[in-house]
């Protein structure tokens, strides 16, 4: 099941940068296991950022993004108390989602 | 009246190559702005059938694209890498890892408010190089940066 998620956003000079990590084990599919049976591919596809409601970027991401994804994005200007709402979405179907305000 | 016949006959023919050109190559990178996942660009095995996928076929090198990431690495499992772009306008950045077993690694768009910018990081199987691509209006951009790695991210 997907694990907790962390956002930090901190507003700067002129932008807000937005940090996340999330949990996930981002498997390729070309591993195998110890018994020699390839690993299903998991993996995290779609990543979406909000801001105070509004959608900012949208990613897509493939297998080779590193296992428990960190990402940085920067927007625009930004306040304190602004809300940051990222999102997952993996080749399962699973999903997560959490929310921060801006420090 | 043969003529005439003639003239009907080779513009639907350009017709039929025209939409089948569109289901083929550019269609895709239009689904892949509707929040879904770009398969054929993530699918492909190579760098330059990844670069078709996004409909970069033709990206133009460029200063512009700036990429930051180690010269070497020591576990490629984890190799971070820090874009920005500088082209104005940019609404899109795409990460390709070359000699990796599915080039693509990662696109995102950016809408109204978001700046050019993303920092992650990324799984590189061997020595290879990090081709970067922005889009801003149609048009797409690329700069590389050859990242050497010492122990591979993709190894059993």
């Amino acid at each position: 099941m997907a694990g907790p998620m962390k956002i930090r956003a901190t507003a700067k000079a002129g932008y807000t940068d937005i940090r996340v990590l999330m949990n996930h084990p981002m498997e390729t599919g070309l591993r195998k296991g110890s018994d020699g049976k390839p690993i299903p591919s998991h993996f995290i596809q779609n990543v979406t950022v909000k801001v105070n409601g509004k959608t900012v970027i949208e990613g897509q991401t493939s297998q080779a993004i590193s296992r428990n994804p960190v990402f940085s994005f920067r927007v625009k200007g930004g306040n304190k108390g602004d809300k940051v709402e990222i999102g997952w979405t993996d080749n399962k179907g699973e999903h997560n989602q959490t929310e921060a305000a801006v420090a | 009246m043969d003529e005439a016949r003639r003239v009907v006959l080779r513009s639907a023919g350009a017709t039929g190559a025209l939409a089948a050109a569109l289901a083929a190559g550019l269609l895709r990178p239009q689904r892949a702005l509707a929040a879904t996942w770009n398969k054929a660009a993530f699918g492909a095995k190579n760098p330059a059938d990844a670069l078709k996928g996004i409909g970069a076929a033709d990206a133009a090198e460029s200063k512009d694209v700036v990429i930051d990431l180690p010269q070497i690495a020591e576990n490629g499992a984890v190799v971070p890498i820090e874009v920005t772009s500088n082209v104005p306008g940019t609404t899109s950045i795409a990460v390709l890892i070359e000699k990796n077993p599915f080039p693509l690694a990662a696109k995102f768009d950016f809408m109204e408010g978001a700046l050019p910018y993303v920092k992650l990081n990324v799984k590189v199987g061997e020595s290879s190089l990090v081709r970067v691509v922005a889009e801003a209006g149609g048009k797409f951009y690329s700069a590389s940066k050859e990242v050497k790695v010492t122990i591979g991210g993709c190894g059993g």
